[in-house]
């Protein structure tokens, strides 16, 4: 059995087959609305992503997944088992881990802290061996292991909260924006790990980013999401070939 | 230096009862931002569980004092943990999400019970136990200027340094202390990665009790008697440590309790004992006016 796939009795769900769905999600900040009714997959094995512009509530989607603000309306399955009125600490317990907006490592722990903080679901088996694991994805967190959190530059953050989500062994991951502050080079890293994870692992990964170009070109299906709606949808190959999804998110930014 | 030396073994005695309960009113704002104005009549509560217990251990089971001591210590942690967490369950936990000002009022309500529930349950006189532990230490000096290190003094710093070893290791070491110090800094995050918040939040509640517990016995144990209103000065006293020790921070609760202890006992030896809780008091407003964050507590802003 490869190192990162679970080893959780729950149902197993073939390669394919929907491990995420999200059907007519809305969600509310107050008596604003964020997400119109959204519907979408994630299948076993994919990685797959949802570019938009800010404020598009792509974010919000994914905090929702954990019920953190909850869905009004709608419905979230995962591995068949319904989650929208489960409380976040169970949703977490199912194995979705999130490396979430804004990395929100614990700034008074180490590093090595917050990672075990991350471990903490499957009770620390696994620990050592997943350890060394993450130092040899990110070297750098090697280097920092007794500093706090809130010290690390906001490249070591990102690292962190990513090795940090993947410590729990998830079967799904769920990225929020992991080049945000990183310099090219590193996100160049972190995208070659997550693909390397996926496809050595068959770990499925749910992926949100600004940096549409990178993003399509690692996933293999995506989402394009406009002020709470899904306004397209499609390989990741086609997304990028799509003369509008050039024109709104490609055109004129970083290629 | 006679007066000097023994108002320092007194006023660490007394700062060692104002830390433990100081660390509850320290935990307690950390995780939920709260200041929880109850757990003064919490250790009061813990003072008469303590009282109730002894009574029934010596004089109707006939338990000699050590072990009967030691039995009122544990039952007394687990009663008026299990007391606290009732009340967090009642009279806070509901409030979670409200406003700001919610949880507090209801904590004052919750103050105003507990003393008043006590009056009429106790009656509202002093109640008076056989000392427990008595003989001392004569340091040095004779006549009228000896120093004097009472027995209970030594238990009391004793059990509190032990405790506080054992509640360090808690809080850095295991993984419920780091589940508690996660939620303490990012409620939000400690939930995504598998901590149940509330839980979490109970048992913070049940471990300053057990420590304000704690004080209790050893506050019962030092001066022989305690009463319904017991609760509201050494509370207020105890605050007064968190917020000088800085808000939030354990170390900080100790020190400050500690601190309070010393300047309250000096006091009352060099000026006037009339003045003492005015001179405890006035620390608070000074803190406040020049060191908003206490001596260890951290500012607001942090590096994200």
């Amino acid at each position: 059995m490869s190192a990162l796939a679970t080893d959780a009795p729950a149902a197993i769900i073939a390669p394919g087959q929907p491990l995420l769905t999200v059907r007519g999600v809305k969600t509310y900040y107050g008596n604003i609305i964020a997400l119109k009714g959204v519907d979408l997959d994630v299948n076993q094995g994919e990685i797959v992503t949802i570019i938009g512009a800010n404020g598009a509530g792509k974010s919000t989607l994914m905090m929702t997944v954990f019920g953190s603000p909850r869905a009004r309306e709608g419905r979230i399955t995962f591995a068949g088992t319904d989650i929208t009125q489960m409380p976040t600490h169970e949703i977490a317990r199912l194995r979705i881990s999130q490396s979430p907006e804004g990395r929100r490592v614990f700034p008074r722990m180490t590093v090595y802290e917050n990672l075990q903080m991350g471990a903490s679901i499957n009770n620390f088996a696994h620990f050592d061996e997943d350890l060394a694991r993450m130092f040899t994805l990110f070297p750098r967190l090697k280097e920092r292991v007794d500093q706090r959190g809130g010290t690390l530059s906001g490249g070591e953050q990102q690292m962190l909260a990513i090795a940090r989500a993947l410590m729990a062994r998830p079967k799904l991951l769920l990225l929020d924006e992991p080049s945000l502050g990183l310099a090219p080079l590193i996100v160049k890293q972190i995208f070659d790990a997550i693909r390397e994870l996926n496809r050595s692992e068959g770990l499925t990964v749910f992926l949100v980013e600004q940096n549409a170009y990178h993003a399509l070109k690692l996933a293999h299906r995506g989402y394009v999401m406009v002020n709470g709606v899904i306004t397209m949808s499609g390989t990741g190959r086609a997304l990028l070939a799509d003369p509008q999804v050039r024109a709104a998110y490609l055109e004129g930014g970083h290629h | 230096m006679e007066v000097f030396l023994q108002q320092l073994i007194n006023g660490l005695t007394l700062g060692s009862i104002y830390g433990l309960i100081a660390i509850g009113y320290t935990m307690v704002f950390g995780i939920i931002g709260m200041v929880n104005f109850a757990h003064g009549d919490v250790f009061m509560v813990g003072g008469f569980i303590a009282l109730i217990l002894f009574m029934v251990f010596t004089a109707w089971l006939g338990v000699a004092v050590v072990p009967a001591l030691v039995l009122v210590l544990l039952l007394g942690m687990v009663l008026t943990g299990l007391w606290n967490w009732t009340i967090e369950r009642v009279a806070y936990r509901p409030l979670r999400g409200s406003f700001r000002l919610a949880p507090l009022i209801s904590a004052i309500g919750m103050s105003i019970f507990l003393s008043n529930l006590v009056q009429v349950i106790q009656g509202p006189r002093n109640k008076p136990l056989p000392p427990m532990i008595q003989g001392n230490f004569v340091l040095m000096g004779e006549g009228s200027t000896t120093v004097v290190l009472a027995y209970k003094q030594i238990v009391i710093m004793v059990v509190t340094v032990v405790l506080l070893a054992v509640f360090w290791w808690l809080v850095q070491k295991t993984p419920l202390g780091r589940a508690q110090r996660a939620c303490e800094q990012d409620r939000k995050m400690a939930a995504l990665l598998g901590v149940d918040v509330d839980r979490t939040i109970s048992i913070t509640f049940v471990i300053g009790a057990a420590l304000a517990a704690v004080a209790g016995v050893m506050y019962l144990m030092y001066y022989g008697v305690v009463n319904f209103s017991d609760g509201f000065v050494p509370g207020v006293k105890a605050f007064t440590a968190a917020v000088l020790g800085g808000i939030g921070s354990l170390p900080g609760a100790v020190i400050g309790g500690l601190l309070i202890g010393l300047i309250e006992t000096m006091w009352s030896a060099y000026f006037t004992i009339d003045y003492k809780d005015v001179a405890a008091f006035s620390i608070l407003a000074i803190t406040l006016i020049f060191l908003p964050t206490g001596l260890l507590g951290r500012p607001e802003v942090e590096k994200v």
